[in-house]
Order: C-alpha cells, then sequence, then structure tokens
C-alpha cells in the first residue's frame, strides 16, 4: 500500500465560520495504480492534492504514505518526505525561468545532497525519459508548454518518488500538446509509476486506470467507463 | 554554498541597475571610512615620523629632576649619581632590542665656544665614549673621527656638526683649525653628519614648533678630555640604539631601571629617564582622534541606511519570488535552505558592495592625499575588516526578508501571481 488515508477531515476557518472542506475521506491507493481523482471546482479535490501531497495537514484522520505516519512527522521531515516520496506536476508548470531544463530538474536532487556531476547525470537522464533529450540546455522560454510540462515531469521523477501527484496537468495545454502528455503518464505508469492525477475533465480522467470521485468532500468510487458516461 | 554564491551573483547580475542603487548605501559608507581611516593613519605616522626621524631608531636616557632633565649648570654635580661602569653599560647592551649603548655628559654652551671672534651663542658640547658616533648613525664627512690613542692621550681634539661648523667657520675649512671651548685650546679634526638625513614635513606653526630641533649645532670631544672642562664625575647620558623603532618604550624603561638601580639619592624625584617619543607621539595622535572617531560614526550611519535599503530590496525581491519559494518548498527544500539562499544573497549583495567601497575608498585616500599634500597609509587589516563588516551587515538586514521567506506556506505561495 504507497497511500492509506482513513478518515480525514479537513476545515477552514472563514472569519467565525467553520467550513468543513473534507468530510470523512477514505482512499487507498496500491503501488503501481494509476488513479484520478475527479471533482467540479469546490469540492475539495485540491484541499485533498495538499494533503496527500504533504503541504497541509488534515484536522483529523490518519495518513500513511509508504508506511509512514506523515501526520505524525514535523514541518522538517514533511520536507524530506515531499523531497524523496512525492513527485508534484503542476498546471502552470512552475519551472524556474533564469535557468535551463537540466538546471530545473537537477533542483530536487541539490535538496537531496547529491553531488554536482551526477545531478548533471540523473537530471539528463530524467529528461531522456520524458523525450527531450535534445533539449537540455533551452530555457522555458525556449520550449513550448508541452514541452515545459515535460521538463516539470522530468523533474518530478528525478528523485524516483512514491508516487506522482498531477495537478490538472493539461490545464494549460492545447488538446494536442495535453493528449501527448496524457500518452507519457500512460508509458511512465506502464513502467510502473504509481500516478495520482487530480483533475475536473472526464476525458483527462478517462485516461486514469481507476477514478475517485468527490463532490462536496466525499468521495464516491467508480470506474473509467462510468466517469466517460457521466 | 558555492553553488548558492553562483546563483546570487547570477541573480544580482540580471537586476544590474537594482543591484547597484542598493549597493550605492554601503559603497559610500564603506568609502568614507577607508578614506577617513587612511587619512588618520597616515597623519599618525606623518606625526611619529617627524618625531623619531627615519631609520634612526634612538632613544636618549637622562637623569631628570622631576619633570625636566637635571641642570647641572646650575645646581652643581649631584651627590649619589655614580659614574656609570663599562659593567653597567655591558648589562644594558644584553637587554632585549638593543644594538648597540653609548654614553657622554653634556652641557648647554652659552658663549663657551668660539672661533676667533666668532662664538657659538647656543648648541652644546658633548663628551662622548669611543662608541657615540656609531651609535648614533653618524659619518665622518670631513676629516677623521676620534682615534684611540686620543682617548688614552687626553687630545684635545674636537669633532663638530654641520650646523655648528657653519656657524663657526662661515664656509671656511675648519679642519686643523684651534677653536676655544671654555678657554682651552681644542683642534678640529673633523666634521660629520646623520648618515640618514631626515627633515620633519611641517604644514603649520604648531608642528613647527613642535618638530623642528633648535639648529644651533653640537660640538663633540672625547670623554677623557671633558674632565678638563668641567667635572670629571658628572652625570652621563645614555644613547641607545634599537633594532625597532616601536621597541623604544620598553627598551628606554629597562635601560633606566637599570641606571637607577645604582642611583643613591635623597631626592627621589631624580631619576633616570628615556625621553619617550613613542608615547610624545601618541598624545599629539590622540589630540585629532577625537574629531576623527566622530567622522567615522558619521560615515556608519550611512551604512546603516545601505542596511536599511538591502532589508528593503530582499522584501521586494522576496514579493517577487513568492512562487519560486513556493515551489521549492514544495518539491522538498527545507526551510534551512531558502533561508540560506536568501541570507547568502544579501551577504553577497553587501560584500560586493563592501569590497567596491574599499576600492573607491582607497581611490579617495589618494586624491586627498595629492589634494592636500598630506600623508595616506591604507590599512589592509581595516580594508578587509570593512568587507566582513559589510557581509555581517547583509548577514543582518537579510535576517527577516529571508526568515520571511522561509516560513511562506507553499500552498499559498505556489497560487500567488
Amino acid at each position: 500500500m504507497i497511500l492509506d488515508l482513513q478518515n480525514i477531515f479537513k476545515d477552514y476557518q472563514q472569519d467565525k465560520l467553520v467550513v468543513p472542506v473534507l468530510k470523512d475521506v477514505s482512499l487507498k491507493v496500491e503501488e503501481g495504480e494509476y488513479v484520478a481523482i475527479m471533482g467540479p471546482s469546490g469540492s475539495g479535490k485540491t484541499t485533498l492534492m495538499n494533503i496527500i501531497g504533504c503541504l497541509d495537514r488534515p484536522t483529523s484522520g490518519t495518513y500513511q504514505l509508504a508506511g509512514e505516519d506523515v501526520l505524525k512527522c514535523k514541518d522538517k521531515d514533511m520536507s524530506d518526505l515531499r523531497l524523496r516520496s512525492i513527485g508534484f506536476v503542476f498546471q502552470s508548470f512552475q519551472l524556474l525561468a533564469r535557468q535551463s531544463a537540466l538546471e530545473n530538474v537537477a533542483l530536487p536532487l541539490s535538496y537531496a545532497g547529491i553531488k554536482k556531476k551526477e545531478r548533471k547525470e540523473r537530471a539528463a537522464q530524467a529528461l531522456e525519459r520524458v523525450g527531450l533529450g535534445d533539449r537540455l540546455t533551452f530555457k522555458p522560454t525556449q520550449l513550448s508548454g508541452g514541452q515545459k510540462q515535460r521538463v516539470a515531469i522530468a523533474r518530478a521523477m528525478v528523485n524516483n518518488p512514491k508516487i506522482l501527484l498531477a495537478d490538472e496537468p493539461t490545464g494549460a495545454l492545447d488538446s494536442k500538446s495535453g493528449e501527448q502528455i496524457m500518452e507519457l503518464f500512460q508509458k511512465l505508469n506502464e513502467e510502473g509509476v504509481t500516478i495520482v492525477m487530480i483533475t475536473h475533465d472526464p476525458k483527462i480522467a478517462s485516461r486514469a486506470k481507476r477514478i475517485v470521485h468527490i463532490i462536496d468532500g466525499i468521495i464516491t468510487e467508480g470506474d473509467s467507463e462510468e466517469a466517460e458516461n457521466e | 554554498m558555492l553553488e548558492n554564491i553562483r546563483l546570487s551573483l547570477q541573480g544580482l547580475w540580471s537586476h544590474k541597475m537594482r543591484s547597484f542603487l542598493t549597493m550605492l548605501g554601503i559603497i559610500i559608507g564603506i568609502a568614507a571610512i577607508i578614506a577617513i581611516v587612511s587619512t588618520i593613519k597616515g597623519t599618525n605616522e606623518q606625526i611619529k615620523e617627524n618625531l623619531i626621524g627615519s631609520g634612526d631608531n634612538t632613544v636618549n636616557v637622562q637623569l631628570y629632576q622631576g619633570d625636566n632633565t637635571y641642570e647641572i649648570d646650575y645646581y652643581g654635580v649631584p651627590d649619589g649619581v655614580p659614574v656609570i661602569t663599562e659593567e653597567t653599560r655591558q648589562q644594558i647592551l644584553g637587554l632585549d632590542h638593543i644594538e648597540n649603548a653609548s654614553l657622554y655628559t653634556s652641557r648647554e654652551t652659552y658663549n663657551a665656544v668660539y672661533y676667533l671672534n666668532t662664538g657659538m651663542s647656543g648648541g652644546k658640547v658633548c663628551g662622548i665614549d669611543r662608541n657615540y658616533l656609531n651609535t648614533c648613525n653618524y659619518i665622518i664627512k670631513q676629516g677623521r673621527g676620534f682615534t684611540d690613542s686620543d682617548y688614552k692621550k687626553f687630545r684635545k681634539v674636537a669633532v663638530l656638526d654641520e650646523s655648528s661648523a657653519e656657524t663657526l667657520f662661515q664656509g671656511a675649512d675648519p679642519i686643523g683649525k684651534t677653536i676655544e671651548i671654555q678657554r682651552e685650546p681644542f683642534i678640529v679634526i673633523g666634521i660629520i653628519a646623520k648618515s640618514s638625513r631626515f627633515e620633519p614635513v611641517i604644514n603649520t606653526i604648531e608642528e613647527y614648533y613642535t618638530y623642528a630641533e633648535s639648529s644651533s649645532g653640537a660640538v663633540y670631544v672625547p670623554d677623557t678630555a671633558w674632565p678638563l672642562l668641567f667635572g670629571y664625575d658628572e652625570p652621563q647620558s645614555l644613547i641607545l640604539k634599537l633594532d625597532k623603532v616601536d621597541n623604544m618604550t620598553v627598551a628606554g624603561k629597562d635601560a633606566a631601571n637599570i641606571l637607577n638601580a645604582g642611583l643613591n639619592v635623597s631626592d627621589d624625584t631624580m631619576k633616570y629617564k628615556a625621553a619617550d617619543l613613542l608615547k610624545q607621539a601618541e598624545d599629539i595622535q590622540k589630540l585629532s582622534q577625537s574629531t576623527n572617531t566622530m567622522l567615522i560614526w558619521i560615515a556608519g550611519i550611512s551604512l546603516l541606511v545601505g542596511g536599511i535599503g538591502v532589508m528593503n530590496i530582499m522584501l521586494v525581491s522576496v514579493t517577487e519570488r513568492t512562487q519560486e519559494i513556493g515551489l521549492k518548498k514544495a518539491i522538498g527544500a527545507r526551510k534551512g535552505k531558502i533561508l540560506g539562499q536568501f541570507l547568502t544573497e544579501a551577504a553577497v549583495l553587501t560584500s560586493l558592495g563592501g569590497l567596491i567601497g574599499v576600492i573607491v575608498g582607497i581611490v579617495l585616500a589618494e586624491v586627498i592625499s595629492r589634494v592636500t599634500s598630506t600623508l595616506v597609509s591604507i590599512s589592509v587589516p581595516a580594508s578587509i575588516l570593512a568587507v566582513v563588516f559589510s557581509m555581517a551587515i547583509g548577514i543582518i538586514f537579510g535576517l527577516l526578508p529571508s526568515y520571511k521567506a522561509a516560513n511562506l506556506n507553499p500552498i499559498d505561495a505556489l497560487r500567488h501571481e
């Protein structure tokens, strides 16, 4: 079991009002799975992603990531969990504009304390893996949207994380490059990478092997076909 | 760390104008301090050099009564002041830092020296031992110095310095001529001069009174001939040649202590004392010090303002790069990494400012030196300290912005536009 969330509640304080966002969410993800978490905006899917990504803590509940009790971790250990166990892919790529593709991908390796030479080698390999072996020295401004997202995926993969966590990975892309990214995800999943993807787009969600719906902070499971029928 | 510095420099370079303007406060502050310190150091060295002379390294140890040298012309030979023996001189020679030591007796002359009808109105007559001319770095300019037989045979021969030769002979050749000292005839055998001439730099009338020696000259005779003129048991003075100017105070004191141990006088203010030119120089230096200290404080305010400028620009930088910080934290950078990155950036910025400030300060000091024709002296430790201090300013004023960056919530930071 890679992910095991049990009875997660999350409330937000808005002025004097307590707004419940997640209401008793439980979710398990096995190794090698490809899960889409689907829901409309305001459903709590981003909050859920932040909790899965160790960026936020739930109000109550338990969360085990690869056997480790995340909620007992200190902030510092949460950083290390994000570094080693989670690979983030964001809608807006979040690349450092002044640095080359290679430097962007090597960034998490530097936080892991890896030597410069090895960083370069591993970053180059990761870029190779996403099909950008010939764009190592390009700056983000010289790359297309699809290519930028590939760089971001390479960065997410470079530390060999337990799961790849993608938040609307095709949200800022045209349909053609979006399709290419989805193909890349599929390929990575076939290679054994566990993927959790958050989206509101049923078409994108249908590419996953398993779909989880979240509406008003409550989770319902369904398979791909159901999602497509909606 | 090196990586951080490289990235910081890259970042600063990409905002050249902003970085330069931010550094300006630091540059001005450091440049002002370096220029002031260099000028002070130059002035102090000038004072020291004026008083002590260049490369002379000699100290006089004389008998004092109270704060003044003992006036033998008025009070006669004092009781309980023994003649200094060769053993005592050897003992003094054995002290640290002392390269040579000579004994001499001296008297102010007041119309005691004549050549024909020309008299010397001031100046002094000195009875000197065999080492004296050597100890004082005198060279024979003309004629010869005293020989062993001059001493042994109590010959009535005299050596003049350039000033007394000029006063008595007014350009005529003095060698072989007979002069009169205390109504005794002495034959002039040589003219001596300092091996290295030193002219103090004098810019004001005060400095003239402080540094200019009386130029009335001296007449030297062998100390064995001294009793023919004055008493044989007169208090002697000691002149020491030292390895270094800086050891003047300590060696002078040590030698005076040895001489004082042999004294047996009723008046306990009567003592051998070394003429401490170093201390005298320091006293003069202290007078000018207080105004300069104030200038340094004023320059320090500029550094403070510069530091606040750095803090301001760093806060802007943190806001600008909120997303970058959010991303870095999301992909696993610990707080310490972010803190380190921004602190390094601030420190690099101000260190660079400090470095430029030192260079500008040195140039400024040179310009001041040229314009006012005073000596300036660049202090290497002060320059290094200035750069280190600038770095410290960067770290201190970078702390708040860096702390703010490190504590950003990654979720909010990523969403920041």
